[in-house]
């Protein structure tokens, strides 16, 4: 799978950071999310779709490779 | 290309009829607004498409539908469309020098800094579980409520406790919710011809104000009287007080606070409950959902509501998410073009109110297929609809502007749905179809009588 991250959507809510922490960090500076592992391992799937689904800024979407 | 390239909506009620009130007279499509909003937007894009036009007085507003034409209005920056000159109603309810909304950057700002800030949420959940507990705590056996007046009382002292501070809360009963209301049905449409015009509706409006400058002055002059208390029970209010606002600034600041949360969960709580108890098939899921999650031993003891409200509960979210589908609690959303702006291959000239309207998104066919039946499957994976569709589902509007409350809406809704499915059941007692929304304001409210009956649950 693939991570995509709308940073012009993205309104700094940081959850996706509770959910997944190896898959998104964040950009303090710019207030932010940011990808930090585009292509996680399958195993982080379930975290990784939390993530998607409680965005509250619906920023975020899988696509699969 | 100009205005006049989109398609215009026809009329259906002539805005010289003797029905309409004289100083709307000649306002195009006011008048119909006024008594049908929905009637009108629907028929824009049934007529017109993606793109359609009505008048209100001297402004031409260009309605946009679908995934395409609504995601080039919420991606539009800021600099082009501006919301607050849109929204000519809601100056006098939050009074002069409050401002109506802040910059998407000030909203992160204060998503940062504040009360809605990811790491806040545990505690609102303990205060919204105990507000809720509050409310029912003299219900006894059974007994009726009124939808409106439980919700809107509710959110009110959950909002209030939340945003403001519990003191502050504590100072309050149901009477600061009944002028609340009052406020809230000060949003008549004929603002956009003259929001001070010298209507009843509008005196009403100011006179609710008032009362609640009132309320803030003496909550104010007791906190005075009081003197300095230690900083653990100081709220905002005590720190508007040290910068030095008067009651009449308090107030403003305090309304336009709490505005954006309060009718719109109030809306909600209700409209599912209505829902639920016209689907007693999903109602039976949630309470099976419920039943299960709060029947458990966790590790720790029971399984707190304050805990869980905040974790995933699938099939009381799927329900809630279908609510705010079908009733979303903003039916349209404007802003005034400010520069020349391209949509859809068309210039919308600057001056022109551009507008989408979550009412007409959330239901079109293509997108939610049987639309207008409340089917809490469509969150469900793989057709999960809302993520699908994420520019034409948007009871929370989309982009930079998507209600920076939502996680904070959806905790408190699972949260007081957690409350009283558990401990209580529910039964209409009018017929279903008669719990209808009163749309003869720009705030949407419940129209009343919207009564249920509860009873406590055995278990």
């Amino acid at each position: 799978m693939r991570v995509l991250a709308d940073t012009g959507l993205c309104q700094g809510h940081q959850l996706c950071q509770g959910e997944a922490p190896d898959v998104f960090g964040f950009d303090a500076e710019a207030d932010v999310v940011t990808v930090l592992d585009e292509h996680p391992d399958e195993a982080l799937r379930a975290d990784v779709t939390t993530a998607v689904k409680y965005c509250p800024a619906f920023a975020l979407s899988i696509e699969e490779d | 290309m100009t205005l006049a390239d989109i398609p215009e909506v026809s009329t259906v009620l002539d805005d010289q009829d003797a029905s309409v009130p004289a100083i709307i007279k000649g306002t195009g499509q006011l008048p119909e607004m006024r008594v049908d909003p929905i009637g009108l937007f629907h028929r824009v894009r049934e007529e017109c498409g993606d793109i359609g036009r009505f008048r209100l007085a001297d402004k031409q507003v260009v309605l946009v539908t679908g995934a395409e034409a609504n995601e080039a209005f919420f991606r539009a920056p800021e600099s082009v469309l501006d919301q607050a000159a849109a929204y000519p109603f809601m100056t006098p309810i939050f009074g002069k020098g409050v401002v109506f909304d802040a910059s998407p950057e000030e909203r992160q700002q204060m998503l940062k800094n504040q009360a809605l800030r990811g790491d806040m949420m545990r505690g609102h959940a303990q205060t919204i579980e105990a507000e809720i507990r509050r409310m029912v705590a003299d219900w006894g056996d059974e007994g009726e409520i009124d939808l409106l007046d439980f919700f809107a009382e509710l959110t009110i002292y959950t909002t209030s406790s939340c945003l403001i501070g519990k003191p502050f809360r504590d100072q309050l009963d149901g009477s600061f919710a009944e002028i609340y209301h009052r406020l809230e049905h000060g949003t008549d449409a004929i603002a956009y011809v003259d929001p001070y015009a010298d209507i009843e509706n509008f005196r009403i409006r100011d006179e609710a104000r008032e009362e609640l400058v009132a309320k803030v002055q003496a909550i104010i002059a007791a906190r005075v009287a009081r003197g300095d208390v230690p900083k653990e029970e100081r709220d905002l209010l005590d720190v508007l007080i040290a910068v030095g606002y008067d009651a009449e600034m308090v107030t403003g600041i305090f309304i336009s606070m709490m505005f954006a949360g309060h009718h719109t969960s109030s809306g909600t709580a209700s409209w599912a409950m209505i829902e639920l108890l016209r689907n007693p098939d999903v109602m039976g899921d949630v309470v099976a959902e419920l039943d299960a999650l709060y029947g458990t031993e966790g590790a720790d003891g029971p399984v707190e509501v304050s805990f869980q409200a905040l974790r995933s509960i699938p099939v009381l979210e799927a329900a809630l998410k279908e609510t705010l589908r079908l009733h979303p609690p903003l039916v349209i959303l404007m802003r005034l073009v400010q520069e020349d702006f391209d949509l859809l291959g068309r210039t919308i000239p600057a001056g022109t109110v551009l507008a989408a309207s979550p009412r007409v998104s959330n239901r079109i066919e293509e997108d939610f297929p049987k639309a207008d039946s409340f089917d809490p499957g469509r969150y469900v994976d793989p057709r999960q609809e809302d993520l699908q569709h994420r520019w034409t589902w948007i009871p929370f509007g989309a982009g930079k502007h998507r209600c920076v409350g939502n996680a904070f809406a959806m905790m408190q809704m699972k949260a007081i749905f957690s409350v009283i499915l558990r401990d209580f059941s529910f039964e209409p007692v009018q017929p279903l179809d008669s719990y209808r929304d009163d749309f003869t304001k720009m705030v949407i409210q419940l129209a009343q009588p919207a009564r249920v009956r509860y009873r406590r649950r055995s278990r």
